[in-house]
This record gives structure tokens, sequence and C-alpha cells, in this order.
């Protein structure tokens, strides 16, 4: 009985979070599409949070090989996936001092805008 | 019992973390902050998941050993690589490190059913149904999207060609082959035989190869956000069988956005899901041949960039449009010296950004941002279109199938119904191409052979160069 309860508890959560993913990514604008992507295939990384628990768990040498690649496969996710994101997002910041080209072309308020 | 509550209150607040971090990533100004945030609640979770009883750490040296190694190994690995990639090669960069996601999720649901089917032949009661079931979905999702990411990696890679790879029969294969692994999932549950979750998961594998094969080049960053939201729901797949609840909720998050996400990038190509996954687009294209015979016949006329640069130099309105030829010859920061240029001389200039232009939404903006155009200077297609008559030269850099008038006016077409930014309308049309091959559709453009149109052939950033040169000498 407790383990039918139990399920119940976790497909009521993963029904809510449908929504809630549903309802966060509805009004992004498509510049910010790419770099939605990249953040939420990092967020998925988290995996490695379950690749842990099994890792820490295996035992015989076929549990104990797969568990590592288990946590190496996550790693890479969750690792690559954050930087990624953070170097796309990086270059949607001005970098004060390369627009004065610019500042010359459109004046100071071309300036402002690119801030 | 009380270190579980704790460990247990952490993984919500991560939960909420990357809810929080979803949401500001749909803000330019938050985005990055979101990013950290997100990453900064990951490095707590993973931190609080050393102390997590269920792994039982404390107990397994060997184990904890192992763990750490394989986390430095792919940190290691993966911080490299993430820097180090070219921003043109970051489609499939996402592609990999999604594959990997959800292989490793399909292994967590290998090794949970290794041991259970061990303790069962110890004398341990049978997994209760649900549970196998829970785990044959994390290994099946995972597997497809780790082989299918693959694909997709290896076709953006151009190791194989991006053109679809189609056979007779295709569907029908693909169709019996998901049969297949229905009907050996179903007997691994009724059976706990491990030879059979084995074969579901060398099936599965090949599902994943084999549905992506007949997806064109153009189509991949659909397919890529697709198995995106594949490896979420294998995680939350992975989170019901290790019941955890951040496992769920951050899998489920990605699951239910990446398919939104998903849908929208399709709907900016003007085509529903469903057409960009099982239509072999390309294969369309290649059929209706004739068109390419008809096309070496017309006449293209291509200027010099000394002409080109007068008509820039003394435009009132030019409107940029670039596409994945200037992406690839990295001649972003040579566009923006050559817009700068127009505008010191008092040209109105913008630059009209498709939707699906580069390689993956919003990846031209991301190429630009990094050249530091600003925000104002850059259109979507929707506030770009109204202003394209009024025009004088439309400069389409590296872009092809994007202003492609086909799209409007052949119904026949394979991109019909697809919007376009609408560079026929400009007094003038300038195309810098490397060569006369057509765009990923594979389709001629008639745009290319049309009277106001010049073509300048050549690498985009060096045709880009002569450009500022001939504008700064006229």
């Amino acid at each position: 009985m407790s383990n039918t309860t139990g399920i119940l508890e976790f497909l009521t959560i993963f029904v809510l979070a449908v929504f809630v993913g549903n309802e966060v990514v509805a009004r992004v604008p498509s510049i910010l599409h790419t770099p939605l992507m990249s953040g939420s295939n990092a967020i998925h990384g988290i995996v490695l949070v379950g690749a842990m628990i099994v890792m820490g768990t295996a035992s015989g040498t076929v549990q104990m090989v797969l568990g590592f690649l288990a946590v190496l496969l996550a790693t890479l996710n969750i690792v690559g996936g954050f930087t990624v994101t953070d170097r796309m997002l990086e270059m949607f910041k001005a970098k004060p001092g390369e627009n004065q080209g610019r500042a010359k072309a459109k004046g100071a308020d071309a300036e402002g805008g690119a801030k | 019992m009380t270190l579980t509550i704790w460990i247990n209150l952490i993984y919500l607040l991560a939960a909420v973390a990357f809810i929080v971090a979803l949401k500001g990533l749909s803000s330019p100004k938050q985005a990055r902050n979101g990013n950290l945030l997100a990453a900064a609640a990951a490095v707590v979770a993973v931190g609080a998941t050393f102390f997590n009883p269920e792994a039982h750490f404390s107990h397994h040296t060997t184990n904890l050993i192992l763990a750490i190694v394989a986390m430095v190994l792919g940190a290691a690995i993966a911080v490299p690589v993430a820097r180090m990639v070219k921003m043109t090669a970051m489609p499939q960069l996402v592609a990999i490190f999604n594959g990997v996601g959800g292989g490793a999720a399909a292994l967590i649901s290998i090794v949970v059913f290794l041991s259970d089917a061990n303790l069962h032949s110890l004398g341990a009661p049978k997994p209760a149904t649900y549970a196998i079931v829970e785990g044959m979905l994390g290994l099946l999702i995972g597997c497809v999207s780790f082989s299918g990411s693959a694909i997709a990696f290896i076709k953006l890679q151009e190791l194989i060609t991006g053109r679809p790879i189609t056979y007779p029969g295709q569907q029908v294969i693909n169709g019996l082959v998901g049969v297949a692994i229905v009907g050996l999932a179903v007997a691994t549950v009724l059976t706990d035989s491990v030879a059979l979750m084995v074969a579901t998961a060398v099936l599965s594998l090949v599902l994943g190869i084999i549905f992506v094969l007949p997806i064109g080049g153009a189509d991949v960053p659909v397919l890529i956000s697709l198995l995106n939201s594949f490896t979420g729901l294998a995680v939350a797949a992975s989170g019901f069988t290790l019941n955890n609840n951040l496992l769920i909720i951050a899998g489920t998050l990605v699951g239910a956005s990446g398919i939104l996400l998903t849908r929208m990038m399709s709907k900016a190509m003007g085509r529903s899901l469903s057409n960009v996954l099982f239509s072999a687009f390309g294969s369309v294209v290649t059929a209706g041949g004739g068109a390419d015979g008809a096309g070496e016949t017309r006449q293209v006329k291509s200027g010099t960039p000394e002409d080109i640069g007068v008509l820039l130099a003394y435009a009132q309105k030019v409107v940029i449009i670039p596409g994945y030829g200037l992406a690839v010859a990295q001649a972003q920061h040579t566009a923006r010296e050559l817009a700068d240029l127009l505008m010191e001389r008092g040209v109105e200039v913008f630059y009209a950004i498709h939707p699906v232009a580069g390689r993956m939404p919003g990846h031209m903006n991301v190429l630009l941002a990094e050249a530091n155009v600003p925000y104002d200077e850059l259109k979507e297609m929707d506030e770009a279109n109204p202003e394209m008559g009024t025009a004088d030269v439309a400069l389409v850099v590296g872009a092809n199938d994007t202003v492609n008038p086909a799209a409007k006016n052949t119904p026949g077409s394979p991109i019909y119904g697809m919007p376009i930014i609408n560079a026929d309308e400009a007094a003038n049309v300038i195309f810098l191409k490397r060569s006369m091959r057509p765009g990923f559709a594979g389709i001629d453009n008639d745009l290319l052979f049309d009277d106001k149109t010049t073509l300048l052939f050549g690498d985009a950033k060096d045709t880009l160069s002569k450009l500022v040169k001939a504008v700064e000498d006229a």
C-alpha cells in the first residue's frame, strides 16, 4: 500500500512539473531559443545525482563499470552543458570599450543602448 | 533519517532554482544569472549526494573513489571542449552533451535492473511491476536519445552527408523496430530476464539511429531540441526508478519545455513537427531534380566588389540578411565593420534575422552578439519584412533558403509555406555566396536569376572585407 502511495505522489509531482515546464518557456523570445535549449540541456545533467546514487550502491565488476560510465557521461552533460550555455550568454553582454567606432557612427544614444 | 530529510530539502531547493533559472533564460538580462543559478544549484545538489544515505558512500569507499575519478575525468574533458569549440559548432556540441545525458539515464536503468535481478536471485522479492516499467522507459528513451544524438552530431559535423538517408520501406522498417522494442520491453517486464533487457537496449540504440538518418541537415536542430526533450523524460524516468524528486522535476521540466520549444522551432520553419520528422524533406527535392537542369541554362549576373561597394555606399537603406555561410566563414565581425562604415556615411543599416538563420533558432543572434552588434540593429523577420519594400539593397550574406521566394510563390516547392525574409522586395539584391550550390533544402533559388540580383562569389569573410575596402574608396 505504501508503495502505491509513493508512486502516486511521484506521478503528482510529474504532472505538475509538466505544467510548470510549459508555463515557464511559453514567453521566451526566439533570440533566446538556442541558449534556452542549451540551458535546459545542462539542467537534465542533474541525472548525475542519480548516477552517483547508482554508483554508490553498485556491486560486482559489471555494475561498477556501468555505474562509472554513468557518472562520467552525466558529468560531461552537466559540466559541458552549463559551461557552453554560459559562453553563449556571455556574448549577449556588450563589452565596454569595444563600441567606440559605433559611438561615432550613431552617437551617444546608441552607445547607451548597447550597454 | 534527519540527514535524509536535509538532503531532500536541498534537492527541493535545487528543483526550485532550476525552475527560476528556466524562467530567467526567457529574458536577455536575466539569462546569464539564471544559468549561473542553475549551475550553483546543481553543484550543491551533487555535493549533498555524497552524503545521501541512499548512495551508501560511507560504506563503499571504492565506489566513492570511482565516482570521484569519473567526475574529475568528465569535468576535465567537458570544460576545455565547451570552452574551445567554435560558436558555429555549437549545435553539434549541444547534441553530444545531450546524448551523453541520455546514455547516463539508460545506464542508471541497467544498473538498477541488474542489481534488482541479483537481489531477486538471492531471495529478495521481485521488484514491483511498475518499478520495472519505469526502468525500461528510462532505458528505452535514454538509448534512443543517446544514439540519435550521436548521429545528429555526425551529420552536423559533416562526417556523413547532411542529406536525408533514405531506403525503400524505411518507415515500415522503423515501425517494425518500434513494435519489436515494445514487445521486448513487455517481455522483459514479465520475465525479468537480463538477456531480454539487453536486447531491448540494443534495439533502442538501433531505433535512435534509423530514426535520425532520414532527417535532413537543415532539420537537425529541431531534432536536437526533440532529443533534448527525450533526455529530459529519460531523466524523469530515472527519478521514478530511484524515487528521487529532483530528477523527476528537473527531467520533466526539460521534457515539457523541450517539446514546446521543438514545436516553436518547426513553426518558425512553417512546418509541422511530424512533417520534419517523417517526410524525409530533401529526398522529395532530389526527386524533383528537374529544376537543376533548368538552372544550368539560366544566366546569373555576377559583379565586382567595386561596383557593389558603390551601390552600398550611395544607398539610403541597406538590409543585411545573414545566414549560415556568414557563420562558417566567421564573418560576423567583418559584417559589423561594413555596417559601421555604412552607418558612418549616413546609410540606414539593419540586420534582418530569420528565425532559423544559422543552424539553430537564435544561433545568428548569438554570433552577431559575439561581434558586438547591438540589439537595436537586429530585426526579427516579422519586424523586418514590412521595411523590405523601401530598402535599396538587400545584402544576403551566406543565406539562401530563408530568402527563397519559392516559399511564397511555388505551391509545389518543398519549402512552400515557410516564412521567408522578403529580400525580393528590395530594389537591389546582392548575394555573397561561395558557389551556386543550393542551400540545405537543396532547391534552386529563382531570386539568384532575377534581373536586380548581383552575385559576388567567394568566402563571406573575404568578400565582405573587399566590400569594406570598396566602400572606403567610394
